[in-house]
């Protein structure tokens, strides 16, 4: 309509609520424009109107549809499912990979009293549930009570099914199950639960009543990549030799925090009902064991520290020591003086034992006690071996412990001390939890600098010359120490039945790390020419591990032959080199 | 309906011929919209307070043609008519929100409830239609211009009610009440300076209510900043959204219904964005946006000022309640427990708005003598 329509239009309306005609007439000036502006305002009004439910015709766009290819909202998903107190937290590795976690299942239960025919039900549900006879269900649906496990952690399928079938007086009850993505690979360490959920072996036992809480996840020191890599390798060479076991550590020889730790055989803790009890062994920190001539390591350092043996020192083992009903002989008897040196590269018992002569009973004692040897490790999980300490300690001990025999001790236990003697002479508790930054204990000073050094020259010795050349990992400067102990067995030793086993650090002129192999009962064979002693065996595979985990660390190979690092690492004294120095010591 | 003639002249007929049938129309669509998504949303919340699936399908059911009947039934009036029922309505419904102080029902921490003959009703959703048509009545008759102060009268009006309303309190129809009144003081030629004042008003008020109402300080901190609160049933509404997409997932196949304890009246429509998904809510809108914008158009050349005013004021709280529910649910503003017109559960807010979309329609009629060729 035109403006000037309603204007002329605007005469006396029928309407009924019109005002008089008397007062229009004088009035309609006022009106008509109260009307004009009324109108007006009116297309404000109705503009106002289509723009606001323009704006949220937008919004609508923007949350149903513009909104899918934007960031998810993750961050308030798990809001709902934060209050539910009772999901056990998860356990991770080092680097937040999963270890354990919690799902949650359905379990079907029953009233048999609501069961119209429990004949029938147990047909239909024996389709869809296998692992349960149909006779089975029956027996249990025939029960006075009024709630029966049918079977617990089902699928989400299974679930599925079962209500498809439709049977009256079936239920499901929400119920958890702890699942372990990585199954084997670190089952020793991580443990497992039992069926109400309850930690019953390793860190779920540990750590039951905080992961329990349902707070933050435990954080562990092992490395998932690293734990693979331990694992094969053991595994490999427990296929070769056919050993019944064996067990890998590789600590942080700065923090010590075990990085890896595998036992073998192992188990796959999902299936937590049945594992066997030799699997469920945990050799790496509850077994404890003679290491042999790794312990040589300890006797060394006990020795150089305590001053009273010098690295130019030398000791006569021409001839085997015979002591009381025992005689102790060397298993590549040189049949001559031996230095110090050649003694741990030659891995001679009768001058280690005389090395620890000079030290003393006493003096052995307090050392082991000093670096953690005679007392349970402060380890994390419950599987922590106690070592057997001889006593009372006599000579004999003090000889035989000398090279590794007479004190047990974890393999766990052998890593800890190793690192203690490589890393400068400090002993830090080992830990199977990651620490934060900065957070590494100060530990204690249990043997001097100075002797720290003279052990990576002597390790590294063991690996450019003597019987740990196998472990030699080319460029990334391994040191380290074979050990082959023949295992107790009734009132004797078994000499077909050894631990053998190799503990090495790299890079040795400044260890990073510290990795060990043990084997349980290797068999020699063609290869290894009947050979099943630490060298041949247990040295392999760390080197197989050093190769494989050094680049996985950043641990560029260095010229082994480069004269500053032969300066650093090449003792002052090495009797057996064409050099004059070592004629000489070798006839002294 | 070729069954009506154009020459037939009883009520019906001439009901027929003269009212907006488009926007009657728009109002049945919307209407069924409704229907559906009570059946779609109600019952897993009923469910879940423990009554029986369809109780609120039922009752929603039962009201339909009572709202229906009204609707239909007051559009038949003539504007005087509209006016008497209006002043009587709205004594009646002033008389209730007094009542509802002393002897409502508190819920939540608010009493907005009043029983009566079995039924619970809330004054606050009568007294918006009523009083919008009286307050135009007022605005009309302070323009004639006669010395009459009827802006006055209705300042004093709104203010009783917006007090009464603040006292329940019930700050989202308060919102309500003052957005449409100051609104229609605009059409009827507010002064300017009034209109600064108006808003200053307004913000201040606003303001006033954060500093004083602790609920309403949380759920403006909570829209601010969603990390300071509780923002469930927002953060479920617009997950339904994003489920939904542009389709939905099909009738009844939606989830959120199960998780927002609102999901029969105030997040209705978060249902329907998961269910039927964006073309068919932004159909929704479409038909709200149209009975505004069609109303208004069609007052737009109205000769009577009460009749533009009343009718203006009308569908501007359909507009309003409809724009703030959507606005919530959308997480566009504050959640605003707000029903959506015609289509959220809630058997008060069904009945007044028959009644003043009714009156509404009424005033829209097409009228002989009222001018121009609309």
């Amino acid at each position: 309509m035109s403006r000037l329509n309603l204007r002329t239009a605007f005469k006396r309306a029928p309407n009924p609520e019109a005002p008089p005609p008397s007062h229009q007439v004088c009035l309609e000036g006022d009106v008509k424009q109260a009307i004009d502006v009324g109108r007006t305002r009116l297309v404000i009004a109705a503009a106002l109107f289509a723009m606001a439910f323009g704006a949220v015709g937008l919004r609508l766009a923007d949350v149903t549809v513009m909104s899918r290819g934007g960031e998810p909202r993750l961050a308030d998903a798990p809001r709902v499912a934060a209050p539910i107190q009772t999901t056990r937290a998860e356990i991770l590795d080092r680097n937040g990979l999963l270890l354990a976690t919690s799902l949650y299942t359905p379990s079907l239960y029953a009233d048999p009293q609501a069961v119209i025919d429990p004949v029938a039900a147990a047909r239909a549900l024996a389709t869809v549930l296998p692992g349960i006879s149909e006779q089975e269900i029956v027996t249990k649906l025939s029960a006075e009570r009024r709630f029966v496990w049918i079977k617990r952690n089902l699928t989400p399928r299974q679930k599925f099914e079962i209500n498809r079938l439709g049977i009256p007086g079936f239920y499901f009850q929400r119920e958890e199950r702890r699942v372990y993505p990585q199954s084997g690979a670190a089952a020793h360490v991580v443990g497992y639960t039992d069926v109400d959920g309850r930690g019953i072996a390793g860190i779920e036992q540990s750590f039951d009543e905080v992961l329990r809480s349902g707070g933050q996840p435990v954080q562990l020191s092992l490395d998932l990549r690293l734990q693979h890599i331990v694992r094969e390798s053991l595994i490999e060479s427990m296929t070769e030799f056919q050993a019944i076991g064996a067990a890998g550590v590789v600590l942080d020889a700065k923090t010590a925090e075990v990085l890896a730790m595998v036992s073998l055989p192992d188990f796959d803790p999902n299936h937590a009902g049945s594992i066997d009890p030799d699997a469920q062994f945990n050799r790496a920190t509850l077994g404890v064991y003679e290491m042999g001539s790794t312990f040589k390591v300890f006797n060394h350092a006990m020795a150089l520290d305590s001053g009273k043996v010098r690295i130019g020192g030398s000791f006569d083992a021409t001839q085997p020591i015979r002591i009381s009903r025992f005689t102790i002989n060397d298993y590549h008897p040189e049949k001559r003086w031996l230095s110090v040196a050649e003694i741990f590269e030659h891995s001679s018992n009768i001058g280690s034992a005389r090395m620890a002569m000079e030290v003393g009973v006493n003096g052995q004692q307090d050392f082991m006690k000093k670096i953690g040897m005679l007392a349970r490790l402060p380890i994390e999980v419950p599987e922590a071996g106690l070592p057997l300490a001889p006593s009372p300690w006599r000579e004999i001990n003090l000889m035989t412990i000398s090279f590794g025999h007479g004190l047990s001790v974890s393999p766990l236990h052998l890593v800890s001390g190793v690192s203690a003697m490589v890393n400068g002479g400090v002993l830090r508790p080992v830990t199977l939890l990651k620490r934060e930054a900065g957070a590494t204990p100060a530990g204690t000073r249990v043997i001097a600098e100075r002797t720290s050094e003279q052990m990576r020259k002597l390790l590294r010795l063991v690996v450019e010359k003597g019987t740990g050349r196998n472990a030699s990992a080319e460029g990334y400067l391994v040191g380290g120490k074979t050990g082959t102990a023949e295992k107790l067995s009734g009132r004797g030793y078994n000499r077909k039945a050894r631990i053998s086993s190799f503990v090495g650090a790299f890079p040795i002129n400044d260890p990073k790390y510290i990795v060990l192999a043990m084997i349980d009962e290797p068999v020699g064979n063609k290869r290894t020419f009947g050979y099943a002693t630490g060298g041949w065996v247990a040295a392999p595979v760390v080197k197989n591990i050093v190769q494989r985990m050094a680049p996985m660390y950043g641990i560029l190979p260095v010229d082994e032959s480069a004269p500053e690092i032969r300066r650093d690492l090449v003792l002052d004294i090495a009797p057996r080199d064409t050099q004059n120095g070592g004629k000489r010591l070798a006839s002294y | 309906m070729s069954a009506l003639s154009r020459t037939d002249t009883s009520a019906f007929g001439r009901w027929w011929w003269t009212i907006d049938r488009w926007s009657l129309a728009a109002i049945g669509l919307i209407i069924g919209f409704g229907a559906l998504m009570t059946l779609a949303a109600s019952p897993p919340v009923a469910e879940r307070i423990g009554l029986d699936q369809f109780y609120f399908v039922r009752r929603h059911f039962a009201l339909l043609p009572v709202g229906i009947t009204l609707l239909i039934g007051v559009s038949l009036l003539a504007p005087q008519q509209v006016r008497r029922l209006a002043v009587l309505g709205l004594l009646i419904s002033i008389a209730m929100l007094v009542a509802v102080l002393f002897v409502g029902g508190e819920i939540k921490g608010a009493r907005r409830w009043i029983n009566l003959a079995g039924f619970s009703l809330q004054p606050s959703e009568f007294v918006k239609p009523f009083f919008a048509v009286v307050a135009a009545w007022m605005f009309a008759e302070w323009r004639k211009g006669e010395g009459f102060p009827g802006h006055l009268v209705a300042l004093a009006m709104y203010g009783l009610i917006a007090g009464l309303l603040l006292l329940q309190p019930d700050l989202g129809q308060a919102v309500v009440v003052s957005a449409i009144f100051f609104g229609q003081f605009f059409l009827a030629g507010m002064p300017i300076i009034w209109i600064v004042g108006a808003i200053v008003l307004g913000v201040t008020g606003l303001i006033g209510a954060y500093f004083t109402l602790d609920h309403v300080a949380s759920r403006i901190d909570r829209f601010l900043d969603p990390g300071s609160g509780d923002s469930y049933q927002v953060d479920r509404s617009l997950e339904a959204f994003m489920n939904g997409g542009l389709f939905g997932r099909g009738p009844g196949e939606g989830t959120v219904k199960a998780y927002i304890p609102d999901a029969h009246a105030d997040f209705i429509f978060a249902v329907a964005g998961e269910e039927l998904g964006l073309l068919a809510c932004l159909l929704v809108v479409t038909l709200f946006t149209f009975v505004v914008l069609r109303g208004f158009a069609r007052v737009l050349g109205e000769q009577s000022l009460y009749v533009m005013l009343a009718a203006a004021g009308l569908l501007a709280q359909f507009g309003v309640q409809a724009l703030i529910n959507m606005g919530s649910t959308l997480h566009l503003i504050p959640t605003k427990g707000m029903t959506l017109p015609f289509v959220s559960y809630g058997g008060s807010s069904l009945l007044a708005l028959s009644v003043g979309m009714g009156m509404a329609l009424a005033l829209t009629r097409r009228r002989v003598g009222r001018g121009g060729s609309r």
